[in-house]
């Protein structure tokens, strides 16, 4: 796996498994899941400070920025303004220039406006930030939005939180031919080998929350993500065999008894 | 509210903001450099806006806050996709 890592405007990812910080039981929690997960990419929310509870804890007090990259996001927002908003506010804090741009269209599905997005992303990339993008899996949506100055995209795999798994490998293959820059599947995927698939079909990482905060043992999920994204990523490199419909036997026929 | 009545000099000296979507009486021509401080939070950590513009972190310091004002202090919180 040495000289395989990750670049997206000029930034190096050594993990190709990026996760996300909400839903843990506790900041104790989510520190262990990340360490060993082996991530060297969080992402975090943009939120009001509570000035009324100011002994409550911080994040970044167990997320050091020093060794990890922070990804802000703008989830919860509902229309381009507010995404524009929240990344212009996460880039002004000081720490970082990536933000996961969400714009999310209906609360039901939580699927991606990707009107919206594309219009909050065209503003903040002549903002200057480096704009990573939530999307549907839909190859056109990709090539707007790399036309456009996006230096990677974060299609879905499923639904956010389904853990129903990648559902149309079809298009992620297609965007993949179409946009040549980096894919980071985004939301969706359930366990390990959901990872392992995303990353055998040639996804340049994954990135997920709810299947290791909500696993029964988050901790152990972590470490079942790491190996399930080395494990597709190592896959993909080697080179599978193609599928084929009837047997092709293993071991040689010369030498057999009785001939 | 929470401040004396009786007092026109303490009248004239504060004004009614919206901190984080809350009411709040703070000192006339307070900063935000100095709400920051007031408020114990660590400004290395937050952005500020104001009446929906960015204030950065060089203009804290200059940037009086007046009567009327629409204040949002946010950070980094635990989250994923949405």
């Amino acid at each position: 796996m040495i000289d395989d890592k990750l670049v997206i405007a000029g930034i190096e990812f050594k993990s190709r498994l990026w996760v996300g910080t909400g839903k843990y039981k506790d900041f104790a929690e989510t520190k262990k899941a990340i360490e060993v997960s082996g991530t060297d990419v969080v992402t975090v929310s943009v939120r009001r400070v509570n000035i009324i509870d100011k002994s409550k804890e911080n994040l970044l007090d167990y997320i050091d920025p020093k060794k990890y990259k922070i990804l802000p996001n703008t989830a919860g927002c509902y229309t381009a303004k507010d995404a524009i908003r929240t990344a212009m506010l996460a880039a002004e804090a000081g720490i970082t220039k990536l933000v996961k741009l969400e714009v999310i269209g209906d609360d039901k599905t939580l699927f991606p406006d990707n009107e919206a997005t594309l219009e909050a992303a065209k503003v903040l990339v002549k903002e200057g930030l480096i704009v990573l993008p939530y999307m549907s899996d839909d190859p056109i949506m990709a090539k707007k939005l790399v036309d456009i100055g996006c230096p990677a995209v974060m299609p879905l795999a499923a639904p956010i939180g389904s853990g129903l798994g990648i559902r149309n490998p079809y298009n992620i293959r297609i965007i993949m031919e179409t946009v040549k820059v980096p894919i980071i599947v985004d939301a969706g995927v359930g366990t390990a080998s959901d990872v392992a698939f995303a990353m055998e079909l040639g996804c340049d990482a994954v990135l997920l929350n709810t299947a290791i905060a909500g696993a029964k043992d988050p901790i152990a999920m972590a470490e079942a993500m790491k190996y399930g994204v080395l494990g597709g990523r190592l896959a993909y490199k080697a080179g599978r065999i193609p599928k084929k419909l009837y047997a092709t036997a293993s071991s040689p026929i010369e030498g057999m008894i009785g001939n | 509210m929470p401040y004396p009545t009786g007092y026109g000099f303490f009248l004239e000296s504060l004004v009614n903001i919206t901190l984080n979507g809350e009411l709040k009486t703070v000192h006339d021509n307070i900063t935000v450099l100095g709400l920051l401080e007031f408020l114990h939070i660590q400004h290395q950590r937050v952005a500020v806006e104001l009446n929906e513009s960015i204030v950065k972190k060089d203009n804290y310091g200059s940037t009086a806050i007046k009567n009327g004002d629409i204040l949002e202090i946010v950070s980094f919180m635990g989250g994923g996709t949405t």
